[in-house]
């Protein structure tokens, strides 16, 4: 904004001389000055009144940022005299953020607040890939028939010996897969009908120090729970994040409720919570949910964190979201995010001595009975499924946004909590593109969804159209409320412009948040992708 | 399923590259094809280019009915037959068919030729840009427009505006405004001056004859048979008929001039001579909406125009020096194309600005511009044209600035 100001002048000038020259052109009879003033006085009153009402409709837009609502305008802003209100559960004082920008996908297929008497899941495996920023093949420290307790070290990174990766389940090691290059993918544990679990030594934070703190974390197995950004990759040891965050909900398509998933763990979020205070050099902060009705009393009086209200669409749940609204990632810093699952799981070590997984996942989409589901990390997708009659449904770890693709035999990944079931759209449609024969989720109104506020929509896989360039703007931005320009970020992500890279604000920004952009997509660009490659590009610049 | 069989029976095999291009792009049109997503999102939304392009197309229809029926009022309201708005109505939709569809078949052949060539050399699938574009290039030609010039000027558009820089999505200027701007450069005489708003006349002094061919003789056959009135071949210009847009007439007049001729409810109806398909206000106004409410143009844009005209307007006003500058702000409006710019050509998201901060700043230097252009002009009394390409060459320069404003913020808090 503040180089438009500063041109603001220059084009006024530039004008007045415009209307100048054209004055002693045609006017060469007429001497009176008078007009000419006016004139001029008119045209910067307009100018100025044309630049403070596109400002602001930025800052409506934008929703008054916390972090930056200061210095993002120039002039006294509209939204001091629209502020939003928040819902009444929320304190007067604390910080609310109402987020205009993103949309709900509602789809069938929520998982009612139920826990199924499922057949028990056999499997369960611990996939190297899943964790970010450790090599293909890390150092195994079991073989096949070995035996271990749940919390016991499965294998570690070659680089980083003492982050180790332990078995969320007690049993036997059956199986060590491998993939592409002899890359490990999965290490498959047979569960014991009884789990047993590794007896963990207690820690007292008064007697201790931060370095022996992180110690007993990587042995715990807790270490590569953490995500750090940018990057989301597995933080290094010495890594201190200047803050570390945690969206308590979840706004994504069919997404599990948090509030479901806390019941009867109360205590260990807590306990999770005072631990994670010892790691940052900041504060933990909490992404609270505006949205609906008021969140479980466990989130709302959470001690050892500053609590953020977000009232909005999706992406308002995604942490990368809050983050821009709390306290954006600066050049060269680095913040640290966990879900509530994996802040119970701490509270679980900190307070029970064991390296607890156990959870509860949301079965969605098109199955008989949408529901939850009892059982530990890393379950296997097949028996999670078992009683489901499956024919050309795809299965994804996680939500149909930024889940990922799970075939047969093959496992739920490491931070999801959630499985869902679509179906395949490989059919051919008859002027699929102008008169589709389906209701089919899209934000654009062309279709009549929008006046349909609560349908919900059983989705394909369909592309429902080809790959195109670039060609519909100021989509992205509809569906991405932050301070960012997705569009020209992918732009520069593509021709390898880092500068622009960087100062686009990439660092900011994870898959999940522009999946979102990349469902919308009229040109059906691969977002994520595109992102994820541009990660890559600027952690191999350092 | 058996017209998809069918279907696909004819396709051609992928060695023959060309005809291959053509059978998928209109396959691809009559099926949605069965692509399922891989690695990244699972569902994706229904809205895809063909969609987008289609209801931009949809929004022009009533551009078109009218502009059909107008250009056979124009031609004969001059030579002084008819001149009720439903006298002779078969004849003069039958006239503006003859005008406008070898006008729409030749844009059509002319630019989807060339799309299909190239889609075909680059080996990707036939882009939709077009479909917009063509639909866009025969609504702003005069009637009289020859074919040839219209070919030519398709050739120059596409080919060194479009193609030249990588296809659909990545022109810099607005293709159809190309084209227009290409005839008024290359052959001023077929789209400037008072002669060639009017169709079918040798001129349009007093007495000269209609210009009436084989097409015309043929629906007179059919409209004898059904007893209704022909086409005269007899009939010449009446006196006191000038040709004249309303524009030219307040360049040298003021809004009293073009009132003796047209009234304003004339001029906002659209009952004016004038480009095929740019005269009637509500009908454009009507497609505006379409466009706005389904979200596919840019309401900054939109009203970054109508309040930099409108203030120009004002200015000038207070000015007054020439009889144009008197003519009230608000008449400006029913006069001209502002609102078919406004509406079609300023909104095309690829040449238009791509942020929102620059959509207000190239909306309102458009409307600015543009204004001023038409109002002090002397050459040819209309902008709109000259400013959207103007502006679309300044796009780069408005988004580097916002663009900059982001990165330096962010760069500053880091």
């Amino acid at each position: 904004m503040r180089n438009i100001i500063r041109s603001k002048p220059v084009l006024t000038l530039f004008f007045s001389f415009f209307i100048l020259n054209v004055l002693s052109a045609q006017t060469e009879n007429s001497s009176s000055v008078l007009p000419l003033a006016i004139i001029l006085i008119i045209g910067i009153l307009i100018l100025a009144v044309v630049f403070l009402v596109a400002d602001n409709f930025m800052q409506t837009s934008l929703g008054g940022s916390y972090a930056s609502s200061s210095r993002d305008s120039f002039f006294p802003s509209l939204t001091k005299w629209t502020k939003p209100k928040p819902p009444p559960y929320v304190d007067k004082e604390a910080h609310f953020v109402e987020l205009k920008d993103g949309f709900d996908i509602l789809l069938v297929g929520q998982a009612e607040e139920v826990l199924l008497e499922s057949p028990r899941v056999t499997r369960f495996a611990v996939q190297p890939k899943n964790f970010r920023g450790i090599a293909p093949i890390p150092k195994m420290e079991v073989e096949i028939g070995g035996e271990v307790k749940a919390g016991d070290a499965l294998f570690h990174d070659k680089k980083a010996e003492a982050i180790k990766y332990v078995a969320p389940v007690s049993g036997e090691v059956v199986a060590i897969n491998r993939g592409a290059k002899r890359a490990i993918t999965e290490v498959v544990i047979l569960a014991d009908k009884e789990i047993k679990f590794r007896e963990l030594p207690g820690f007292d934070f008064n007697q201790s120090d931060r370095p022996s703190f992180v110690q007993y974390l990587q042995s715990a197995g807790f270490w590569p729970m953490i995500k750090e950004r940018p990057f989301d990759v597995v933080p290094s040891s010495d890594s201190v994040p200047e803050n570390i965050f945690i969206s308590t909900f979840d706004t994504g398509p069919l997404a599990p409720n948090q509030n479901y998933i806390i019941e009867g763990n109360e205590a260990l979020f807590h306990k999770g919570l005072e631990g994670l205070t010892k790691l940052t050099s900041g504060q933990v902060h909490l992404g609270l949910s505006g949205n609906g009705e008021q969140p479980h009393e466990a989130f709302v009086n959470a001690p050892y964190s500053q609590k953020h209200w977000f009232k909005g669409p999706h992406p308002a749940g995604n942490v990368g979201v809050q983050i821009h609204h709390i306290d954006s990632i600066g050049r060269g810093e680095k913040v640290w995010t966990l879900e509530v699952q994996d802040v119970i799981l701490l509270g679980q070590i900190l307070l029970n001595r064991k390296f607890d997984t156990s959870r509860k996942i949301a079965l969605t989409g098109s199955i008989s009975k949408p529901a939850y589901i009892q059982t530990f990390l890393g379950a296997n997708v097949g028996e999670l499924l078992k009683s489901e009659k499956l024919e050309n449904v795809r299965i994804v770890s996680g939500d149909v946004l930024s889940g990922k693709f799970k075939v047969g035999d093959s496992f739920l990944n490491n931070w999801d909590n959630q499985l869902t079931v679509i179906e395949e759209g490989n059919q051919y449609e008859l002027f699929g593109w102008l008169v589709p024969s389906s209701p089919r989720p899209s934000v654009s109104k062309t279709y009549p969804n929008f006046l349909f506020k609560d349908l919900k929509f059983a989705p394909n896989t369909n592309t429902h159209g080809e790959r195109r360039a670039f060609v519909v703007t100021d989509q992205y931005e509809k569906l991405l409320p932050m301070d960012i320009y997705p569009q020209h970020l992918m732009k520069a992500i593509i021709s390898n412009d880092f500068e622009q890279m960087e100062g686009l604000g990439i660092y900011e920004l994870s898959e999940e948040d522009v999946a979102l952009c990349e469902f919308a997509c009229t040109s059906k660009m691969p977002l994520q992708k595109i992102l994820r490659e541009g990660l890559e590009l600027m952690q191999e610049q350092g | 399923m058996g017209l998809l069989q069918f279907v696909k029976k004819f396709e051609p095999s992928k060695d023959k590259k060309f005809l291959h291009t053509l059978y998928d792009g209109f396959f691809t049109f009559l099926y949605t094809p069965d692509e399922v997503t891989k690695d990244g999102v699972h569902i994706k939304d229904g809205m895809d280019l063909k969609r987008t392009m289609v209801i931009v197309v949809l929004a022009m229809q009533f551009c078109y009915l009218f502009g059909t029926f107008n250009i056979g009022h124009q031609h004969f309201v001059a030579v002084g037959q008819f001149t009720g708005y439903f006298e002779g109505f078969h004849l003069k939709i039958a006239y503006g068919l003859i005008k406008l569809l070898p006008i729409y078949v030749v844009t059509m052949v002319v630019g989807l030729g060339i799309e299909f060539y190239f889609a075909s050399r680059k080996g990707h699938a036939i882009e939709e840009g077009f479909l917009v574009t063509g639909a866009l290039i025969p609504l702003i030609m005069p009637p009289d427009i020859p074919l040839l010039v219209l070919a030519v000027s398709i050739v120059f558009a596409v080919v060194i505006g479009k193609e030249a820089f990588g296809g659909t999505g990545m022109n810099i200027w607005n293709i159809a405004l190309l084209s227009r701007v290409f005839v008024f450069f290359a052959y001023p005489t077929t789209i400037s001056g008072d002669e060639v708003w009017v169709a079918g006349l040798e001129s349009t002094a007093a007495g000269s004859a209609v210009d009436y061919g084989w097409a015309h003789n043929m629906f007179n056959y059919l409209f004898e048979w059904f007893g209704w009135s022909t086409f005269d071949p007899g009939g010449a210009v009446t006196d006191g008929f000038t040709g004249a847009t309303p524009l030219a007439l307040a360049y040298q007049g003021g809004w009293e001039a073009v009132t003796q001729v047209y009234s304003p409810t004339q001029m906002w109806w659209g009952d004016i001579p004038g480009s095929i398909g740019e005269t009637s206000k509500p009908l454009i106004i009507i497609g505006a909406l379409m466009l706005l409410i389904s979200g596919i143009a840019s309401w900054r844009v939109m009203f970054g125009m109508i309040i930099g005209a409108a203030s120009v307007g004002l200015l000038l006003n207070v000015w007054g020096a020439t009889p144009f500058m008197t003519v009230p702000w608000y008449f400006q409006f029913y006069m001209g194309s502002f609102f078919f710019a406004m509406a079609f050509m300023a909104t095309d998201p690829v040449t238009a600005s791509s942020t929102r901060k620059g959509k207000w700043v190239y909306g309102f230097l458009i409307g600015f511009i543009g204004l001023i252009i038409r109002i002090l002009n002397p050459a040819y009394p209309e902008g709109w044209m000259l400013a959207i390409l103007f502006m679309n060459t300044f796009v780069p320069l408005i988004d580097y600035m916002v663009l900059k404003t982001n990165i330096s913020k962010r760069l500053k808090s880091a």
